[in-house]
Order: C-alpha cells, then sequence, then structure tokens
C-alpha cells in the first residue's frame, strides 16, 4: 500500500513503516529505550531524506514514552526536581541543537557527522552494556549474586560549584550536572532524532549516581519533554516533521511498545540486556562500515 | 524566463525559414493539463500527443521527426561529492548550479544525434547531453564536467532524467505520440512540454503546452499547514504522539 508522504514528497510502503515502527516499538518497550535510534538509520536506509527520518522519529519517541512516563508517575518512581532541571537543559540542548544543525547542513556535513556520532555513541554503550550485562549472567550462571556498584558519583561533578538537595535521588550535588547533561540529550536529540535514553541511564547511574529506582522513570519524564520540544523546534525552523510518516510510525510504535513491555515481563534481564547490547552493537558496527564502504551514491544534492 | 527565451529562439528560426516556403505547423496535445499529487501519488505516464499539419495537407515522401521535451521548473543546487578522507567518505568538494532542471523528459522517433548536429541539439537543449545546467561556483572545467555527469546520472537514476529515443511514434506521418513517465519524486510548479519538428537537421517547427504540477486536497494541506502555521503543526504533531501512546496504553490494560 503506497502513501505520499506530503513533506518528505515521496511515496513509501505504509504497511512497511507500520511494521518498521512496531518493531522499534517491541524494542523500546522491551529494553526500556527510546528507540529512535534504530527508527531514523532505518528511516535513512529506506530512502527517506536524513532531516525528515531525524525530524519525524523524534514524535515516534513521544508516544512511545507517554505511557511508560504515565505509569512511572503512579508509581511514584520519577525524581521531578531532577527531571526539571535536566528538562531545562534539554530545551537548551534542542536550541543549541538547532543551531548546530543549520550550519552543519550549510557545510554538507550533516549526513558525516550524523553516522558517526551513532557509531562513536552506540559503539561505546553497546561495549560497556555488553561488558557489564556478560558479567551479570556469568554472575547469574555461577550462582553468585553480582559484585554491587558502589553508589556514587563521579570526581567532576562533586567539583561544580552550588549544590541543591534531590531526595528522590538521594543527592546532594550541583544542579549544572543534570543540567548539563540535559544540555547533552537536547543536541543529540535534536541532530539524531534519538531520545537520548542511551547515553542519560548510563549516565545517571554511574555519573550522577542516582538511586536505581529512579532512574529510568526520570529519564522517560526528561526525554518525554525533550522530545516534544524538539518536534516543535524541528516544525519551526527546519519544517521537516511529516506528519503522516510520524502517524504511521506511532502507529507500529505504541502498539509494538505494549506487547515489548509484556514479553520483557516473562524474560529475564540479564538476558535482555545482553540482547540490547548486541543490537546496539550491529547497528553501530553496520554504521561504522557504511562511513567505511564506498558509497552508493558520491553525490548528493541539496536545493538552495 | 528560459523557456520564453528559447520559445522565441525556435520561433525565430521557423520565422526565418517561413519567409522561403510554407512550413508545416504542429498541432501538439497533452494527455494532462493538470498532474494532481494525492495520497497515493506513485508517478504518472504523460501521454504527448498532436499532429503535423503540411502546408496543402500533402505529406512528403521523406516525413519530418519529431521530439518532444518534458521540463520541470529549474532549482539551484549544491552539488557535493565524496571522498575518502582518513578512511571515512564524506563531503569535500562540492559545486553549485543556478539553475538545473528539477525533471526533463525526452522522447525522439530516432536518436536525437541522427536527426541534428551538435550545435542544434545544444541550441534547444535535446538530450540529456546537452542540458545547460549553468554552473555558478568558480570550479575548474574538468571538475564542472565532472559535477554535470554526475548531477545528470543521480536524476536518471532517481527517474527525474530520462532519455527515450525511437519512442515517438508517427502514425502516417501526421499524427505523433509519446509517452513519458513522471515520477513520484517530481517537484511541484508549471511544467513544459515542448515539440519539435525536425527534418533534414533542421528544427522545422516548434510548440509548447504548460503542464501544472500540484499537490492537491490533504496532501496540499499538509505542505500549506506545516509552511504557514509551523507552530500549530508542531503542536499536532506532539498531540497526536500523546494521544496515540496513552491510547494503546489505555487500551493495552483493558486487554
Amino acid at each position: 500500500m503506497d502513501l505520499y508522504l506530503p513533506i518528505a514528497n515521496l511515496s513509501v510502503n505504509a504497511l512497511l513503516i507500520v511494521g518498521l515502527g512496531g518493531i522499534v516499538g517491541l524494542l523500546s518497550g522491551m529494553f526500556g529505550v527510546g528507540g529512535g535510534f534504530l527508527t531514523t538509520p532505518l528511516l535513512i536506509f529506506y530512502g527517506i531524506p536524513p532531516m525528515v527520518a531525524a525530524a519525524s522519529a523524534a514524535s515516534q519517541v513521544t508516544g512511545s514514552s507517554i505511557s511508560g512516563v504515565y505509569s512511572h508517575l503512579s508509581r511514584d518512581t520519577v525524581d521531578l526536581r531532577m527531571g526539571g532541571v535536566m528538562v531545562a537543559g534539554g530545551l537548551v540542548g534542542t536550541l543549541l541543537g538547532a543551531a548546530i544543525f543549520s550550519v552543519l547542513q550549510r557545510i554538507g556535513q550533516i549526513d558525516t557527522v550524523i553516522a558517526l556520532l551513532y557509531v562513536l555513541m552506540l559503539g561505546s554503550i553497546g561495549l560497556m552494556m555488553a561488558q557489564e550485562s556478560i558479567g551479570a549472567l556469568v554472575a547469574m550462571k555461577r550462582g553468585q549474586p553480582a559484585p554491587a556498584r558502589r553508589r556514587r558519583h563521579h570526581p567532576l561533578v562533586a567539583a561544580l560549584p552550588m549544590r541543591w538537595r534531590f531526595y528522590a535521588s538521594g543527592l546532594y550535588i550541583s544542579p549544572l550536572a543534570p543540567f548539563i547533561l540535559g544540555i547533552v540529550s537536547g543536541i543529540l536529540t535534536m541532530l539524531l532524532g534519538i531520545g537520548g535514553g542511551f547515553v542519560l541511564v548510563p549516565a545517571m547511574l554511574y555519573i550522577l549516581g542516582m538511586q536505581t529506582q529512579v532512574v529510568i522513570g526520570t529519564s522517560l519524564f526528561q526525554i518525554l519533554f525533550v522530545t516534544m520540544a524538539t518536534t516543535m523546534v524541528h516544525s519551526l525552523t527546519t519544517k521537516a516533521v511529516d506528519l503522516v510518516l510520524a502517524f504511521l510510525l506511532l502507529l507500529g510504535s505504541v502498539t509494538g511498545a505494549q506487547i515489548g513491555t509484556r514479553l520483557s515481563m516473562k524474560v529475564r534481564p540479564e538476558y535482555l540486556r545482553v540482547v540490547l547490547a548486541f543490537i546496539v552493537l550491529v547497528v553501530a558496527i553496520r554504521m561504522a562500515l557504511g562511513l567505511g564502504w564506498r558509497p552508493d551514491e558520491i553525490y548528493t544534492l541539496d536545493i538552495l | 524566463m528560459r523557456v520564453a527565451a528559447r520559445l522565441f529562439l525556435a520561433l525565430l528560426a521557423v520565422g526565418l525559414l517561413g519567409a522561403t516556403a510554407p512550413q508545416p505547423k504542429l498541432v501538439p496535445d497533452v494527455s494532462q493539463r493538470e498532474v494532481e499529487i494525492r495520497y497515493s501519488f506513485t508517478g504518472a505516464q504523460l501521454l504527448l500527443f498532436g499532429a503535423i499539419l503540411y502546408p496543402g495537407g500533402k505529406v512528403p515522401a521523406d516525413p519530418a521527426d519529431i521530439i518532444v521535451v518534458l521540463r520541470g521548473p529549474s532549482q539551484q543546487l549544491v552539488m557535493r561529492e565524496k571522498r575518502q578522507v582518513a578512511g571515512i567518505w564524506l563531503n569535500a568538494n562540492s559545486a553549485e548550479f543556478r539553475s538545473a532542471p528539477s525533471f526533463y523528459a525526452v522522447a525522439s522517433s530516432r536518436p536525437i544525434r541522427d536527426m541534428v548536429d551538435e550545435r542544434t541539439a545544444a541550441i534547444y537543449e535535446l538530450g540529456l547531453d546537452k542540458l545547460q545546467l549553468s554552473p555558478s561556483s568558480l570550479n575548474d572545467g574538468v571538475e564542472i564536467d565532472r559535477f554535470s555527469r554526475g548531477l545528470t546520472d543521480l536524476r536518471i537514476r532517481n527517474g527525474l532524467f530520462v532519455e527515450r529515443p525511437g519512442s515517438v511514434r508517427i502514425t502516417d506521418g501526421v499524427l505523433y505520440q509519446a509517452t513519458l513517465p513522471l515520477s513520484a519524486r517530481v517537484v511541484v510548479g508549471t511544467y513544459t512540454a515542448e515539440t519539435f519538428l525536425v527534418r533534414d537537421g533542421r528544427v522545422l517547427a516548434a510548440a509548447v503546452r504548460e503542464i501544472e504540477v500540484r499537490k492537491s486536497g490533504f496532501e496540499r494541506l499538509m505542505g500549506v499547514f506545516a509552511d504557514r502555521q509551523p507552530v500549530l503543526y508542531g503542536l499536532t504533531a506532539v498531540a497526536m504522539a500523546l494521544s496515540l501512546g496513552l491510547l494503546a496504553g489505555y487500551l493495552a490494560q483493558r486487554i
């Protein structure tokens, strides 16, 4: 079933896009990540212009994170104060991201930067996750509990001026640390169309040293607001949000997310993390190869 | 502008020739004066047809040839070329084109180079290798050639540049018809369908019809909405995402 995308200016197979959204949603429900890291590259492989792909993928992340935020809020596992600071940073980040986006676009390096960022980010996080989850698996097989990680924030965080109390996170740190984290995730969301949960969750755990129970809820909370802001900024600046594309993606992903959530309750989280690490590494390797391979198209055209 | 200029040239040529002997006339038409891009638009086939009116109705023994050209609005483009730098393929070099056609399709009753010489083909821009892409940046000639070839090649593979030699059918030397494909990736705007009557290496007559390609209905509305009401458009996208997400969550709890 072919459907014409009014902003992307081309027709796509609607069922394929819904299916793609569904798979991404399934993964995001199972692993508790936004899934934007898969949507944008897959849409680009399909032939959607990178800008439209990144802009429309952000609203998909909004859709798949809202019900998560809702349930975390009702279980009181969101540090609203921490989340608020990070959202503020995220808003600054989306505006910065928009400026970076337009500069890179003018000099024609946006595609390379997007691909490089994906490789660096997914590669390093994938390796970290693989190492950690395989260690946990080995410990589980031996029947020993994994060595408990000492929870404390990074020494750099302690060096920042000003300190606030974040009760729900069990922290007394400078608000600048989560603010900066928010900025980084805002920039990444704007450039890559990802929610930034990939960067946020490990950073909140290992850099800020937040209490584990509130990490997922708070990161989802931040992602929700930042992706909404990103959609708005894209609508105002690049005008690359395609409502039809976003609708198709959402249709698949919100359904997939619900199925994924149910599946995740039946599988041990240790296995889930190994699988997720594997998927992340595969995408990173594929993107890295794409950078080194001779591309199909040596030439690209931009309309001035 | 350029269409008008070329047409003027063509008419001038025809006029000059016409002073010596009565010349045949072209009566062209197209199957659609308007192409509407709707939700299911996957491209279109345009039928360009018409009649050749010879003076006195006498069809000569060696009938003339027909070339039809369908041309889309011009675009200002920047073309970037990837090169391997430190193991990574990235955009290294670029060239600008001031007015390259966004779409160009040509069909002819015989291969064009068998009908007209290089100069005539260049004047009327007959054939993909004769297109004037008007490069405007300060690249040297070799680079411009390379970029022009790259541009043409890219557009051919996207179905935006089409060459169909020998596909114009002429019936009884009088009626001609050709089909040209309009790709789903075409831009909106005014397209021109030009028909040229060629004999003995000269263009005897030329005629132009305009075709309007536009988005209609929902697709047009979306484009206008995104462009004129960006705030409302963004809010709609956000609201859609939130409500679909919440609806799915709500339904999942019920099941």
